[in-house]
């Protein structure tokens, strides 16, 4: 087997792409040179009654801005497409391209769907009207469905732990050596320091930082929404306690409260188990007086959700918090094991980031309690928390799911911190900060194992912002 | 105003106080202290040498005397054998006419930070020293951050969806996304590598500490104000734009003053209150940033200081560094809240 190259038999392609990005990053620094210059284009009415656009030469910029953006995209998606049909011939991007057909598969599907119903889907259907929501949600689910087909072993060429002799610091693109019939035949995006596939490991990363980052955050938000909606209501007291302990936590420098909590010596004393089971009681106490304040007056059908909902959410919190052979082993249902450093990053992570949802939440309780309808629910004497979960809290979804989006990146940014400083998941595990970490090491003679996991990384984090603002902007039009 | 700055330092204490207590509390508890005993005295100590180890150097006392000696209100504990007498408050074993000169109290309220036990010598020292390297670097940080932070902001902000703005606030984004490790890691690819030839920087700044010069330093500075940058520069965009669309802006514009002349003398003054709080407010994560950078790049300052002693346990750098890192923030909580009183007139009656 030869060595791929970068593009393959496409080759043609790349002077043309470069010519093109050359073109639209002059196009742009003119456009923007133009609109500090002049006034930019505006309409003016001619006496005769007609339109005419003022200030062409803003306008002629912007079109040449269009332009080179459609050629550029149009010759990415070139690779994409040939690289589809010709596979490895079109080079590691043609292969790459090849083992990545169930995401685009997948992205079709869901882009054509979406926006073909779009009217009929709410402020899901409404982003897609917004270009950058359009980008950052592509983004995002570019990642979402190469972790999902990652974890079905749709994707990854080979084990992310698997070594492979002689494979050492290889460059991307090199043949694996002795490789059997069934096996892939190189090594798409190089081997790292240990002899494993680059490629595998930031698929298979995908799969581990959205397993975590997006269920970590909504702990938190529960944990956030939970006690910042009594905080923001109530105010006095009950508002300065569970303030002063926010503040506390925010005070407190994160890299440090992170070795604190993950060495194995505090993980050998059950701290951070029991720090889980205050945590993760918190979904359960939301969702039981979420249904309970709903359903007070009509204890049937009280009883019957309750028992629906809190019955899974409880067996799985007992499995959750009792591992065996550590301090918390009582129950005798356990139906999975998290595995051990997981659940210690997990309860770090949270805690680091409620306080924050916590201070989002209270604030806009503060602010919305003071409208009509929450004084009119008030007449009817509806109980506080009545009030709280159903008036208060559906009318602050706008901002909490823009910052739902945000903080999502930022957990991600927090895990591959984690990762980075080599604490708390295991070693060899694939996720990105991890590899990252390992990869800086020779970072100055090798660059292929460090990079692709970071950008990786920041493409990811730039999605989740990009769609925040497009679902911000969406959800400010109403 | 007083009892506003009265009241916010009294918060302060007592929010350090509780923060250095839970730092105490768990660098105390008994499977570190082995772990100390262990690496201190020799790994295969049994649980009675464990045990004695610990009470000799002082650490088998309970919790919160434990406390109240780092801080300085109870008085140091001192441990007599036949070889004369050791103690908190006195260096090695002397013999006991010695020792009764010394002082009873020896905490932090005396300005004894104690001993390090990763380094070998005063947690003062050290921290005085990691502190400038770090100091130095987070001058820098805010020499090229702020003001580029702020030039974009406002250029982005004066006319909201031109082009300028939208390329500048993508490029924010951009830099929002992009958390230190992974610039860091591209900065060194790309400028210090010799795979791509660049070779424009150095790719640590070990140097730096002794002789600062602009090609090992730059990259450690970029990579941290690059992080903070968007998101200053957004703030200071969204207050632009909001004091751009305010009545008195219209006003001048209709009494037909000149653009330039809008942005500079009516609308800068009142947009920079905003980015203000922001920056101040800014500081906490520049501290986890000066961490990271600081292993990355291999510059021996305070994070670095942090690393070293999270991973030995080293219980009395880990207060030090925490006391500081808690002041610094709620420092700057402080001056950001006081400043934006002077800086808004509007609210200064409460």
């Amino acid at each position: 087997m030869d060595p791929l190259t970068w593009t393959g038999s496409l080759a043609f392609l790349n002077m043309i792409f470069a010519i093109a990005l050359v073109a639209m990053a002059a196009a742009l620094v003119i456009w923007m040179l133009l609109s500090i210059l002049t006034a930019g284009t505006r309409h003016v009415a001619n006496a005769d009654g007609t339109m005419t656009l003022a200030g062409n030469p803003q306008a002629i910029a912007g079109l040449g801005v269009k332009f080179s953006c459609l050629l550029v995209a149009a010759l990415a998606l070139a690779y994409v497409v040939l690289g589809l049909i010709l596979g490895s011939d079109a080079g590691i991007l043609g292969a790459i391209s090849r083992q990545l057909l169930p995401t685009w598969v997948a992205l079709l599907l869901l882009f054509g769907l979406s926006v073909s119903f779009k009217r009929r889907l709410g402020l899901y259907g409404k982003l897609f009207d917004s270009p950058i929501g359009m980008i950052g949600f592509a983004l995002v689910m570019f990642w979402v469905f190469t972790g999902l087909f990652g974890a079905l072993d749709l994707i990854a060429t080979h084990d992310p732990l698997g070594q492979i002799s002689g494979m050492k610091n290889k460059v991307p693109g090199t043949p694996v050596r002795g490789a059997d019939e069934g096996d892939y035949a190189w090594y798409l995006l190089g081997g790292d320091n240990l002899a494993r596939d680059v490629f595998s490991r930031v698929v298979k990363g995908a799969g581990e930082v959205l397993k975590y980052a997006p269920l970590a955050t909504l702990f938190a938000f529960m944990v956030g929404i939970t006690l910042g909606l009594p905080a923001g209501y109530y105010g006095g007291r009950l508002d300065t306690a569970l303030s002063f302990i926010a503040n506390l936590i925010l005070a407190f420098p994160v890299i440090l409260l992170f070795y604190l909590l993950v060495t194995p010596e505090i993980v050998a004393t059950g701290l951070p188990q029991f720090m889980a089971v205050v945590l993760f009681a918190f979904p359960l106490v939301f969702c039981a007086v979420l249904i309970h304040s709903r359903f007070r007056t009509q204890p049937g059908k009280n009883r019957i959700w309750l028992a629906v909902v809190l019955l899974p959410i409880f067996l799985t919190y007992m499995s959750l918090i009792n591992s065996a052979g550590s301090k918390i082993d009582f129950w005798p249902l356990d139906f999975f094991e998290v595995p051990g450093g997981v659940l210690v990053v997990f309860v770090s992570v949270v805690f680091v980031n409620s306080p924050t949802v916590f201070r989002i939440v209270r604030g806009l309780a503060m602010d919305i309690k003071t409208r009509d309808y929450v004084a009119a629910a008030q007449t009817r004497g509806e109980r506080p928390w009545y009030i709280m979960l159903w008036e208060i809290l559906p009318n602050v979804r706008g901002p909490l799911i823009v910052d739902f989006c945000l903080r999502i990146g930022y957990t991600t940014i927090l895990l591959g911190t984690l990762g980075f400083f080599g604490l708390g998941l295991p070693p060899e595990s694939p996720d990105w900060g991890s590899t990252i970490n390992d990869g800086r090491k020779l970072l100055r003679i090798y660059l292929h194992p460090a990079l692709p996991p970071a950008v990786a990384l920041m493409s990811l984090v730039l999605g989740l912002n990009l769609l925040a603002d497009g679902l911000r902007e969406e959800s400010l039009k109403d | 105003m007083g009892l506003f700055i009265l009241r916010r330092t009294g918060v302060m204490i007592m929010t350090a106080l509780c923060l250095t207590f839970i730092v105490f509390f768990l660098t105390n508890l008994y499977p570190n202290l082995e772990k100390l005993a262990k690496t201190e005295g020799n790994f295969r100590m049994s649980d009675e040498a464990v045990a004695s180890w610990l009470n000799k150097n002082g650490y088998g006392q309970p919790m919160a005397v434990k406390y109240g000696q780092w801080l300085g209100v109870v008085p140091g504990w001192t441990y007599v054998s036949d070889a004369g007498v050791s103690g908190r408050c006195v260096t090695g074993t002397v013999p006991p006419e010695v020792a009764a000169d010394a002082p009873r109290f020896c905490g932090i309220l005396q300005g004894d930070w104690g001993y390090s036990t990763r380094f070998k010598t005063g947690v003062g020292d050290i921290i005085q020293t990691r502190l400038g390297n770090t100091g130095y670097l987070m001058m820098w940080v805010l020499i090229l951050m702020i003001p580029s932070a702020l030039i974009v902001g406002v250029l982005a902000g004066m006319r909201e969806g031109s082009a300028m703005d939208r390329s500048l606030s993508t490029l924010s984004i951009m830099t929002t996304a992009t958390p230190e490790y992974v610039s860091g890691v591209i900065f060194i690819a790309v400028f210090a590598s010799t795979t791509v030839g660049l070779n424009w920087f150095k790719g640590t700044a070990t140097a730096a500490m002794e002789n600062p010069t602009f090609e090992n330093f730059f990259l450690p500075v970029l990579t941290i104000a690059l992080y903070g940058m968007g998101y200053i520069a957004r703030m200071t965009r969204a207050s632009m734009t909001e004091v751009m669309t305010a009545q008195y802006v219209r006003t001048a514009r209709l009494k037909g003053v000149s653009f330039p002349n809008i942005v500079l003398k009516h609308a800068l003054r009142n947009a920079l209150i905003a980015p203000f709080t922001v920056i101040m407010l800014q500081f906490p994560w520049l501290l986890n940033g000066v961490v990271i950078v600081e292993t990355l790049f291999n510059y021996k300052g305070f994070g670095w200081a942090l690393v070293e002693a999270a991973s030995n346990n080293d219980i009395e750098l880990l207060l030090a560094i925490s006391v500081v890192s808690v002041i610094v923030v709620l420092l700057t909580q402080l001056i950001a809240d006081i400043g934006y009183v002077f800086l808004n007139p509007r609210i200064r009656i409460s």
